[in-house]
């Protein structure tokens, strides 16, 4: 008979022990890069960050003695995102509805959720260059090429399945029993949707508006085609037909420039970035644990 | 209102005529007649699988939001089949309410539970007064009287089914369909349903599917017995089908059919 105690050299026991290292250390190497990248742009970005970064615009590289701030790139980020969720939630929310409220599961929803999955794993560059085919060379667009506009309409393509899949997911979850208490109380299928499941469904979908958000705001590819780059403040409404800034292009732009100025500018722009991003995801995780909370029992 | 030139007698308020029911390939139930008094209590028993409660979501076409549900048959109300293609379900639900099995507010206050039903269908009057005299009726005033602003989750469970009951009184149907009203309710709470439904009976005619037999002996004044056999000419499923349907007194004092006797008696089931 074996004894019942844990024994340290048993083969069985010395197996156990080395995998559940290696999975230990796998997991610590995984999220090292995460560490040391957070850091490395707190650091070095965060030393840049001063009131005239925000509020002044880029000075031309090659000059060398001050590089100006950031003002028209971070206005632009922020107006090319809004552009991509006016266009993005209502599309999105809309065919979310469809595909869990009002399809059967028949051929055209299984086409759309298969296209939606394939539209999210689409390479970023491929919509940039889709919007510069369909918009930038054709000037469809009262004649204006790169622009606001144009980048905005690419990141939107971006958002697009983030948007419909959390929609269609968040009305999932929904219990059907609450759809049948609006229809038995003799509510219409539109009523229902727009008074009972969607308003049940809000938070879970906000949290994925969120998420779609801050994927499209670090995209630098789509901006490259769409929307260029521009040294210029936004002044008016007619900017949005014009080249605009962003942050993203400002660091993909200045940090290849030879000049020591430049690049500490686009360090400055990388920590904004991510830390608006990083600041965007937690606030979508607060939104979702905040659904989990508030869900029926 | 689309009228058929179908005769059915004045007391009769829903008719079933030779309703058959089936889920894709399965057929749940099988020719099935019955007649409902207005102003009657209507149980409808029998084991599990029978299609008592198919039967009873047919009657005011919830099974519509099941893939594959198909009726074939009439089901006659108001002189109208609610199954002519002209009939909007919207509307039959107007008219037909229903309570289900687990209690299911609306994430919203009980005062909006309430005005919801009413507001989507267009009421125009006092709605302080309507959502007053729905929870009276259901039984439900005193203990939220003081509370009406308070989500309908803050309820029990039994008060919550009676807030289910009053959303759908609320709306003034003319029929009241149960199912199964009370299985996830604790003894007490299924007494207050009980009398709340004798109380309904004045205004309402009420078709309850119960698992409970004693409850239907309480509640009912007629009684619908569902039984499942296998056809010869089905796939090897059971199908349900109305083994009898009399007053509940000559249901379970005196059953003319064998199985009728068997179930009552707690034989299978």
């Amino acid at each position: 008979m074996n004894s019942l105690y844990y024994q340290k050299r048993l083969s069985r026991n010395i197996g156990d022990k080395f995998f559940t290292s290696l999975s230990v250390i796998c997991a610590l190497i995984a999220i090292l890069p995460l560490i040391f990248l957070v850091t490395y742009i707190l650091i070095k970005g965060g030393s840049q960050i001063t009131p005239e970064l925000l509020t002044l615009e880029p000075n031309p590289p090659g000059d060398d003695l001050d590089a100006g701030g950031i003002n028209p790139a971070l206005i632009g980020t922020l107006i090319i995102t809004t552009i991509a969720s006016i266009i993005a939630i209502p599309v999105g929310v809309g065919g979310g509805i469809y595909l869990a409220e009002y399809s059967k599961g028949g051929a055209f929803s299984r086409f759309i959720r298969f296209g939606v999955n394939v539209l999210a794993g689409v390479p970023s560059i491929i919509a940039g260059v889709f919007i510069y085919a369909l918009i930038v060379s054709t000037k469809i667009l009262f004649g204006s090429m790169y622009s606001g506009l144009a980048g905005g309409m690419a990141l939107s393509i971006l958002m697009l399945p983030t948007v419909i899949k959390t929609t269609d997911e968040g009305l999932k979850l929904v219990p059907n029993e609450l759809r049948y208490a609006s229809l038995g109380v003799g509510a219409s299928m539109y009523t229902t949707i727009l008074k009972v499941t969607l308003p049940s469904a809000f938070r879970s979908i906000a949290t994925g508006v969120v998420l779609g958000i801050a994927r499209a705001a670090g995209e630098t590819a789509p901006l490259i085609f769409t929307a260029l780059f521009s040294y210029y403040y936004i002044t008016g409404f007619g900017d949005l037909f014009y080249e605009m800034g962003s942050l993203a292009v400002l660091i993909y732009n200045f940090a290849l420039e030879p000049y020591d100025a430049q690049n500490k500018l686009a360090w400055a722009a990388s920590f904004i970035l991510v830390l608006s991003i990083l600041s965007v995801n937690i606030f979508s995780r607060i939104l979702a644990a905040f659904t989990e909370k508030t869900k029926r029992v | 209102m689309i009228k058929t030139n179908k005769k059915t007698p004045k007391n009769i308020i829903l008719s079933l005529e030779n309703v058959s029911i089936s889920y894709g390939t399965f057929e749940a139930v099988r020719n099935v007649f019955c007649n409902f008094k207005k102003g009657n209590i209507t149980s409808l028993i029998g084991p599990s699988g029978c299609g008592k409660s198919t039967v009873l979501r047919s009657l005011n076409r919830m099974n519509d939001l099941i893939p594959n549900c198909s009726l074939k048959g009439t089901v006659l109300f108001d002189g109208t089949n609610i199954y002519d293609k002209r009939v909007d379900p919207v509307e039959v639900r107007r008219r037909i309410g229903m309570v289900f099995q687990q209690p299911n507010p609306f994430p919203k206050s009980i005062y909006e539970n309430i005005a919801f039903g009413a507001r989507i269908n267009g009421f125009t009057g006092n709605m302080d007064k309507l959502v007053e005299i729905s929870l009276r009726k259901a039984a439900l005033w005193d203990e939220c009287k003081d509370k009406l602003n308070d989500s309908g989750y803050s309820l029990s469970g039994g008060q919550q089914q009676r807030l289910c009951i009053a959303r759908t009184i609320a709306i003034e149907p003319e029929i009241i369909l149960m199912d199964e009203p009370c299985s996830a309710l604790d003894p007490i709470s299924t007494l207050k349903i009980e009398e709340t439904m004798h109380e309904l009976k004045k205004n309402y005619t009420i078709i309850i599917v119960t698992h409970n037999m004693q409850q239907a002996l309480r509640v009912s004044d007629m009684t619908a017995f569902f039984n499942a056999i296998e056809y010869e000419d089905g796939d090897g499923g059971k199908v349900g089908y109305l083994a009898e349907f009399n007053s509940t007194k000559k249901i379970f004092n005196s059953p003319k059919e064998k199985t009728t006797q068997e179930y009552i008696s707690g034989k299978f089931g």
